[in-house]
């Protein structure tokens, strides 16, 4: 990071989980509706400090990123975020449960 | 600012907390302006989602013994940056 020095980069490539894909969708669908732009999840991700980084993988600082601009540009509250995140909690642990919702 | 092809111009050297697409490495180093780009809209103000200038881009063409020093393996090998205008000032050659 930031011209540091590091270890072997990993040259394998992997498959994305579904919701992976979902976060990368949910980029195109927030910055072509003009709630922001790839400036604003970059300003994001590089406030979330290095330690980030370390501890949360690529997809899940940018869905962290994304709901920090959606806030800002006021998509929705986070009384509304809490609320809709709580109802999805309730339908189940798996994807199956928590799509039938 | 000075858009002459080969002309001079140093990177300012200010560390603003925030977003910024200057490499900081590359802060207060001389280069040659290789190409203009854009313009493009401000990305320093994109980023907070504020309504943004366009602002010219250059492509600056550092050596490597500016930018590493003593410790540049190939001192004549170059680095190709591209950094917004209000980055840049003219300056005299190394």
């Amino acid at each position: 990071m930031g011209g540091q020095d590091a270890g072997q980069v990993p040259r394998e490539g992997h498959d994305f989980a579904l919701w992976e894909k979902r976060v990368d969708a949910l980029m195109v669908l927030c910055s072509s509706k003009g709630y922001f732009t790839v400036d604003g999840l970059r300003r994001v991700l590089e406030d979330m400090g290095e330690e980030s980084f370390e501890t949360m993988t690529y997809y899940e600082r940018w869905i962290s990123s994304i709901n920090q601009n959606m806030v800002e540009a006021g998509a929705y509250s986070l009384e509304e975020l809490g609320t809709k995140m709580a109802e999805i909690t309730a339908r189940g642990e798996t994807y199956g449960e928590a799509s039938g919702g | 600012m000075a858009e002459a092809l080969n002309s001079w111009v140093r990177v300012r050297e200010m560390m603003p907390p925030g977003h910024v697409r200057t490499p900081s490495y590359l802060r207060g180093k001389r280069g040659q302006l290789e190409r203009t780009l854009g313009p493009f809209h401000n990305p320093e103000k994109l980023a907070y989602g504020l309504e943004a200038e366009k602002l010219s881009l250059y492509r600056v063409r550092f050596s490597m013994a500016e930018v590493w020093g003593d410790a540049a393996e190939n001192p004549d090998d170059t680095l190709d940056a591209e950094i917004y205008a209000h980055w840049l000032e003219p300056c005299d050659a190394p």
